[in-house]
């Protein structure tokens, strides 16, 4: 690839966008059927079916509903901001997608493998906070500023924390690059040194993505649906996929940052044979899971309980563990040296 | 929470204890985790249905005699009692002099499914059945004349005999 077409200027942009069609398209898949197989988990874990009628055990599902919601009619209210309105839902779910650009499935499987990833990443999932409040604001209703305000600061008093533990990962890690990150866990994986750090984060990352039973922002039982009212049709779709590849992509991060990415779990011969991909597939797949596994548990939590888990609780322990960390590879000499 | 012998102190680190290693969230994973291998308490409804109480109320028929006489003698008991007001019947002297409907309607958009016309019938002519999937695309289907209902009558009467003399004894 060094030399010929793919060498020039044009055809690393082709490559790129070769790359990113090979990224996007499963991820779009993954997220159709994370869908899927959050209702049936759900279902399964209240003794339901879930969707079983469409295609065999329902797998065509997904599908019905994508051609329902393009085939629906985006309705914009009066008094919306119209232009913000149609916005907010992109912002969505194209910083849920454009996170992806440095996300590592195997050793340098990256669209763009940069020095400041894990930095990248943080600052794209911080944004994400924009298109709900956009939206929440568009639309010129109660409930959605109500939810866009919950939401606000939900996601960002979170944030604080998931950076004091993003700290903890890097100072055992000595690098800011995703790629470096998974490689320094190849003795060991970072969940079991820092369990705690991996739980902290866990729990943010579900506050982050709005998931239950931090799923204030929507709170269908009291506010409706929240900042996603007023939303019909594709645009709602958008709120929709940008929900679900955010899990995705907290689930992927958490893989990096804990797991050891693309890494065998158990270094010998036959399952350092399965591909790279693969492993980094399964991890994800297992931390999804726990989402929704946590979704079928647990109720909602009480918004001034939510607050004061993430400021009273979660912010003084990770910092504590932070320092707790720094000091722990400081005595014994064992800082990396990237 | 606060066993014998625990300090005050002792309660309160036991119980921070506790949240920190998130014990009650984890048990209560655990369940559901258990229930997510448990059979389904859901019918897979199409395919499978439930079975139904000889009482059960649903669509109505008007019954004939064996001979293919109609069982109904105008008495208008039903349409007395109907709560909800949906049966409507005019009756006339037939040729042979016998006392016959000339229109039995129940309009099953206002019909309650009490069962109290079959109750006041005396001679288990109008019946409630067990079908219960008669949905139609308009309302006026749901407007039952006399003549869908001794069709009724005919398609289901095997299943009527059988579930009226299953609850005969507790009638």
């Amino acid at each position: 690839m060094d030399t010929g077409f793919f060498a020039t200027d044009f055809g690393i942009l082709i490559l790129t966008l070769l790359k990113s069609l090979a990224l996007i398209v499963p991820l779009l898949i993954g997220v159709a059927y994370l869908t899927y197989a959050e209702r049936k988990v759900l279902a399964a874990m209240q003794l339901r079916r879930g969707p079983n009628v469409i295609g065999p055990f329902g797998l065509w599902q997904p599908f019905a509903d994508a051609i329902k919601m393009l085939f629906k009619e985006t309705i914009i209210p009066d008094g919306s901001n119209r232009l913000l309105f149609l916005f907010a839902p992109i912002i969505t779910f194209g910083l849920a997608i454009i996170a992806w650009a440095v996300i590592p499935v195997n050793d340098h499987w990256a669209i763009a493998n940069i020095n400041v990833g894990m930095l990248y990443l943080f600052a794209i999932s911080s944004l994400g906070v924009y298109g709900v409040i956009i939206a929440g604001w568009a639309s010129n209703s109660k409930f959605a500023f109500l939810g866009a305000m919950r939401s606000a600061a939900q996601m960002v008093s979170y944030e604080v924390s998931i950076g004091l533990v993003i700290l903890s990962v890097l100072v055992c890690a000595g690098s800011l690059n995703l790629n470096t990150i998974v490689l320094a866990q190849r003795h060991i994986w970072f969940a079991i040194p820092l369990l705690p750090m991996l739980v902290v984060f866990f729990i943010s990352g579900l506050a982050e993505t709005n998931r239950a039973p931090f799923d204030l922002p929507e709170g269908e039982s009291e506010i409706v649906a929240g900042f996603m009212v007023e939303y019909s049709a594709m645009s709602f779709a958008l709120f929709f996929l940008g929900e679900y590849a955010n899990m995705i992509l907290m689930s992927g991060m958490t893989t990096i940052l804990f797991l050891g990415g693309w890494l065998s779990p158990i270094p010998f011969i036959p399952f350092t044979w399965v591909p790279g991909p693969i492993w980094f597939i399964l991890k994800v797949a297992a931390c999804l899971f726990v989402f929704l596994w946590v979704r079928a548990t647990l109720p909602r939590f009480r918004y001034d309980q939510l607050m004061q888990l993430g400021w009273k609780v979660f912010l003084p322990f990770s910092l504590a563990w932070l320092v707790l960390t720094a000091s722990v590879l400081e005595i014994f000499g064992w800082l990396p040296h990237a | 929470m606060a066993r014998l012998g625990m300090t005050r102190l002792g309660v309160r680190l036991d119980r921070t204890a506790r949240s920190f290693l998130l014990l009650e969230i984890l048990s209560g994973m655990a369940i559901t985790l258990r229930y997510f291998f448990k059979p389904k308490a859901t019918l897979n409804y199409p395919y499978e249905k439930n079975a139904i109480s000889p009482r059960f109320k649903g669509e109505h028929a008007l019954r004939r005699y064996p001979n293919g006489e109609e069982r109904c003698i105008a008495c208008k008991l039903c349409e007395a009692i109907c709560p909800a007001q949906a049966i409507t019947i005019e009756a006339e002297p037939r040729a042979d002099g016998s006392r016959r409907t000339t229109r039995y309607d129940i309009d099953m958009t206002k019909c309650i499914y009490c069962g109290l016309c079959e109750e006041a019938c005396p001679v288990d002519a109008i019946v409630e059945g067990p079908n219960f999937e008669f949905a139609t695309e308009t309302r006026e289907e749901l407007l039952y004349d006399k003549a869908k209902l001794l069709d009724n009558g005919d398609r289901w009467e095997p299943e009527l005999a059988k579930r009226l003399e299953l609850d005969a004894p507790y009638r």
